[in-house]
């Protein structure tokens, strides 16, 4: 048996050292990692994935740490991933998140993972959906990927998920406006936490005119979260979608546990409405073909990059062209002969 | 190669253990850490052998600095590095241990699987370079 | 003819001295450092003139002791009517051995008694929780229920003494409990007197104790002063505490500045109580660190008892005296022990100790000299004590009050720490919308006060390992040697004894009147009335320190430090 053979045989087996392990060859893209995300593939697909986003002291932390609760308390087994894309991606960094999963601390059926940026070099989303994945053959019932902010980053991040909650905290005009940058359009439940301070009765009221807006807006389609955004492709998928989903607005008090219950049932709701419709479905698809895209453009890229560097690099080909002895469509040519003819190529790993 | 290079940080759990809530060494030890260039996950406060010993298998780190100053080592330590074996983290963990620890307590503490102790006014980098040189591996 | 202005002639003076004398001599010599100060590295000036303390009005600023502003002193004769109490801090395992060295100190003399409690007492759960493993009567005594502390004072007459209770978030039960020992033993409350530590602020800033979230602990600590207000008026139920913030490694400012917000705080708390300044002020008292920069820590005190009294007075309207004079308790710096060269701790704590009574401290705790490696031995406390007689005794600081004062250095490091100490305090107010308390119940919650500590205690690690602090014995005049010494060995028979007595006491117990009283607490949570009473009556039918602080837990969470950036 092959190491990886080993590590998802144990995986499966509910060994936590060998989910622990798995993540970590995820995160440092080491050799054996893509065999291990093939191998674990079928196995994927029962959990419910949950991305959950927000300013920073929103209170996120203090949330997936009830959610995680509440879930253990209905029997669930939940698997959470905090990443932390503001750590450098060289140098280091202090990863702090785990110390509010105070509720559930010890308790081994909450795998709780630490994340930093540099385990997301070959993108932010695939680290995440490879160790979401990883969680999910385990046999977690409820993964939840937790990250802090609001740029493009993040957006990537959460999109991996199935359902995406964004909190929102009370009184946060300026907030509103920031999101509605990007995160307003991946958001299928927004949440109003420390809905014990003033203004969030505000809050809400603004979230529900933003939300009524976009509905009335031009653009029909926009209903449910940026699966369009996420493959720049135009390859069509069947539209398959019936009712389109409008983004609830749940208010949680999350330090207290207020508000939890209601949150969890509609993320629920949004669970069932994407069996139900269809939506889960045609989003699985677009996520599958984006990362289809995705690793073949990734490899022809490195494979080039490599007959590049074998050819002696892109600055004597940049000579060649500057003294006209050759030009950019016929270096572009001769670098990607190695992928259209196979045959021609003799250093095939 | 370069990109997993790239990759492979020191992974370091710093972790205080039993209700004493000195943490000034453990914040001045995960700030020197992370300018060493590893990637520190902090524990919090007041935690049971038990619950580092989850941090540790779930973390998958290479080093786990435990801080203690209530001098209750004897009885925390060996408990910890007990459940890092029943989950088979023993082996490839590093364990480093900083606080006040007396020479007798210093040798039960390695009989017990402890690889490195540090005690007071142990310059950063000492201890920077002892993980460097110690760090485990797998392959 | 016009005389010249005596001002310029200094500055004339000087200005001739740099560009000539000194000049020369720095270019021939130079100077050791190119830059010169304090352990909390505030850079210190080569020599202070009056010119440098030209802004400062004698009478406004400096003035008389026992006067407001209180620069010099609360007290008008300071030690030359009477020395600062020498209070020695010390722990032992079961009630039984306190109470043994109670009736030891108090035959020989001693009025005031010092109480240390072991981690789950300080944490508020029993000998038999299991966090509790390894740590029962150690470095303090083990108090489960009220049957302990009838042990620990056993024999002794709480009206005749004062105690002081080193303990926080469980405070209120320990406080309950001795109440309820002064009713068993007839001595009416207003006769109680001591002092509980009790201040959660610090605890979140920097001692790291706590049960629940800061805001509800707030609302308890300020039951405990209207309690005290009402019922013991000779109880002192809190001690403002800066040496666990300088434990944490912030710099005097910091110390003095976040220790005198703490102190804001609770008194906007008590005002919005409804309580009348003039009545819970004067019970406030206040616990400092001495480190080894002898001026700064001066200046550190004296600006400290200026600004306690000038916002006491401006922005509390504060009117007595004792409620605008600060009074403190202070303790040598145990961080600042080397278990290197060990002896070397001697010198230094005489300084620091030195400091504290040049500053004008009412009570004084001296390190042992072993303390950072081991359980003080007997030889090493009694150095610690003779020290302190030694200062009081033989070096004449004690005979002259505020001996410093007018000294153009500590005049102008005294403005300088008091402009620093205002500027905090004024950050903190801003933070909390124009109130100091919640500015720092919002610095809690954003990990200010984390950062603050966290930033300046690396920065002093670096200095120290890069040779730009030197710490005698650690990187400068380093020796070979052999430096084991003995830790307290925990005798797990204390745990097996403490956890017997628990089990027998709630055994003899009316469990019936245990959960009516438990009850009864959360009731006056739920309520929000003041919890004294309610817990009184709970010790009194032998709940557990563990049940008692449950019911709180249970009511009103429990917290977590939150880190927002690292």
């Amino acid at each position: 048996m092959s190491d990886i053979e080993k590590l998802v045989s144990e995986l499966l087996d509910g060994k936590h050292r060998a989910l622990a392990k798995a993540i970590t060859y995820i995160e440092n893209n080491r050799s054996g990692y893509r065999e291990l995300i093939s191998e674990l593939h079928q196995h994927t697909g029962n959990a419910d994935v949950i991305g959950i986003t927000g300013s920073p002291g929103a209170g996120k932390s203090t949330l997936v740490d009830k959610m995680a609760k509440t879930y253990r308390d209905r029997g669930k087994t939940v698997g959470v991933i905090a990443i932390d894309p503001s750590s450098p991606f060289s140098g280091g960094a202090v990863l702090g998140d785990r110390i509010r999963m105070a509720s559930t601390v010890g308790d081994m059926d909450v795998f709780f993972r630490s994340m930093s940026a540099r385990g997301t070099l070959g993108g932010l989303s695939t680290a995440t959906t490879d160790a979401v994945k990883a969680l999910d053959a385990f046999g977690k019932d409820k993964i939840i990927v937790e990250t802090v902010g609001a740029g493009q980053n993040e957006v990537d991040i959460v999109k991996t998920a199935d359902t995406v909650a964004v909190l929102v905290p009370p009184a946060s005009g300026d907030d509103i406006q920031m999101l509605k940058a990007g995160i307003l359009e991946i958001a299928d439940i927004f949440v109003v936490n420390k809905a014990d301070l003033d203004g969030a009765d505000m809050t809400v009221k603004e979230l529900q005119e933003m939300i009524h807006m976009r509905s009335d807006g031009p653009s029909p389609d926009a209903g449910h979260h940026g699966a369009d955004a996420l493959v720049d492709t135009d390859v069509e998928f069947p539209g398959e979608s019936s009712e389109d989903w409008e983004p609830a607005i749940v208010e949680t008090v999350a330090k207290s546990g207020d508000g939890i219950d209601e949150f969890l049932e509609t993320l629920q709701k949004h669970v069932d409405w994407l069996e139900e419709s269809g939506e889960g479905t045609r989003q699985a698809r677009q996520r599958y073909a984006a990362e289809i895209q995705r690793l073949i453009r990734e490899d022809v890229a490195r494979l080039v990059e490599r007959d590049l560097e074998a050819a002696g690099g892109l600055d004597a080909k940049v000579d060649e062209v500057l003294a006209k002895e050759s030009d950019p469509y016929t270096v572009a040519d001769e670098m990607l002969a190695a992928i259209r003819n196979p045959v021609n190529t003799t250093d095939t790993e | 190669m370069s990109v997993e290079d790239q990759q492979m940080k020191i992974r370091c759990l710093v972790a205080k253990v039993g209700l004493d809530g000195h943490d000034r060494g453990a914040h001045v030890i995960a700030r020197a850490f992370r300018d060493a260039g590893f990637e520190v996950i902090y524990s919090g406060l007041h935690n049971a052998p038990e619950e580092i010993v989850q941090a540790t298998v779930q973390e998958d780190v290479d080093v786990l600095g435990i801080s203690i100053l209530s001098g209750a080592h004897n009885e925390l330590v060996p408990d910890i590095i007990e459940g890092l074996e029943e989950y088979d983290a023993h082996e490839d963990t590093l364990v480093v241990v900083g606080g006040i620890i007396p020479d007798e307590d210093k040798e039960f503490l390695y009989e017990n699987g402890v690889d490195g102790i540090f005690g007071p006014g142990t310059p950063l980098q000492e201890t920077i370079n002892f993980i460097e040189e110690n760090v485990k591996r797998d392959e | 003819m016009a005389e010249k202005d005596p001002s310029e002639e200094i500055r004339e003076q000087h200005e001739q001295w740099e560009e000539e004398t000194l000049q020369e001599f720095l270019e021939a010599h130079g100077e050791r450092k190119d830059r010169f100060a304090t352990v909390s590295n505030m850079e210190v000036d080569r020599m202070y003139t009056p010119e440098d303390t030209e802004d400062i009005d004698y009478t406004e600023d400096i003035g008389v002791p026992g006067e407001p502003p209180y620069t010099r002193g609360p007290y008008p004769t300071m030690y030359r009517g009477r020395t600062w109490t020498m209070r020695q801090f010390a722990g032992f395992g079961t009630a039984e051995e306190t109470n043994e060295r109670f009736h030891y100190l108090i035959d020989n003399g001693q009025t005031g008694l010092s109480t240390a409690f072991d981690m789950p007492s300080l944490m508020g759960i029993d000998s038999d929780h299991k966090m509790s493993k390894g740590e029962v009567g150690k470095e303090g005594v083990a108090v489960d229920t009220l049957r302990d502390m009838e042990i620990l004072f056993d024999e002794i007459d709480i009206g005749e003494i004062s105690t002081s209770f080193t303990i926080n978030p469980s405070a209120p039960v320990i406080y309950a409990m001795y109440i309820a020992l002064a009713d068993q033993q007839g001595v009416p409350r207003e006769d109680v007197r001591g002092t509980l530590q009790n201040d959660m602020f610090k605890e979140f800033i920097a001692q790291k104790e706590w049960v629940i979230p800061p805001e509800p602990s707030l609302k308890v600590v300020t039951d405990t002063i209207e309690f005290a207000v009402e019922e013991t008026p000779r109880f002192h139920p809190v001690s403002i505490s800066g040496y666990h913030i300088r434990e944490a490694g912030s710099t005097a400012i910091q110390e003095a500045a976040f220790t005198l917000a703490d102190g804001f705080g609770y008194v906007e708390d008590c005002l919005d109580r409804g309580l009348d300044v003039d009545e819970f002020a004067p019970l406030l008292s206040f616990f400092f660190n001495s480190h080894n920069s002898l001026f700064e820590e001066v200046a550190k005190f004296r600006a400290s008892r200026r600004i306690y009294s000038r916002v006491m007075e401006d922005w509390y309207d504060a009117e007595k005296p004792e409620s605008k004079r600060l009074k403190f308790h202070t303790q040598t710096a145990g961080q600042s022990l080397t278990a290197q060269q060990p002896l070397n701790n001697i010198v230094r704590v005489t300084i620091q100790a030195l400091a504290a009574v040049l500053g004008g401290t009412q009570s004084l705790h001296t390190n042992s000299y072993d303390e950072a490696l081991a359980l003080p031995s007997e030889q090493a406390v009694r150095v610690a004590l003779r020290t302190q007689q030694i200062i009081a005794d033989e070096s004449g600081a004690a005979d002259i009050v505020d001996p410093l004062g007018g000294s153009y250095a500590v005049e102008s490091l005294t403005d300088q720490a008091e402009e620093e100490i205002m500027a905090y305090i004024e950050e903190i107010k801003e933070m909390g919308d124009g109130s100091v308390r919640d500015g720092i119940l919002r610095g809690i919650e954003q990990g200010y006060f984390h950062r603050e500590i966290q930033d300046s205690a690396y920065e002093y690690q670096k200095r120290v390992d890069s040779g730009d602090e030197t710490v005698v014995g650690v990187n400068k005049y380093v020796t070979e040697e052999d430096t084991d010494t003995e830790i307290l060995k925990v005798d797990e028979s204390v745990r097996d004894r403490q956890i017997n007595r628990l089990e027998s006491v709630k055994e003899e117990r009316d469990d019936e009147a245990v959960e009516d009283a438990l009850d009864a607490i959360a009731d006056t949570i739920e309520a929000e009335e003041n919890v004294m009473p309610a817990i009184i009556d709970a010790v009194k039918a032998y709940a557990t320190m563990g049940e008692i602080m449950a019911v709180f837990e249970d009511k009103y969470g429990s917290y977590n430090e939150q880190l927002a950036s690292m």
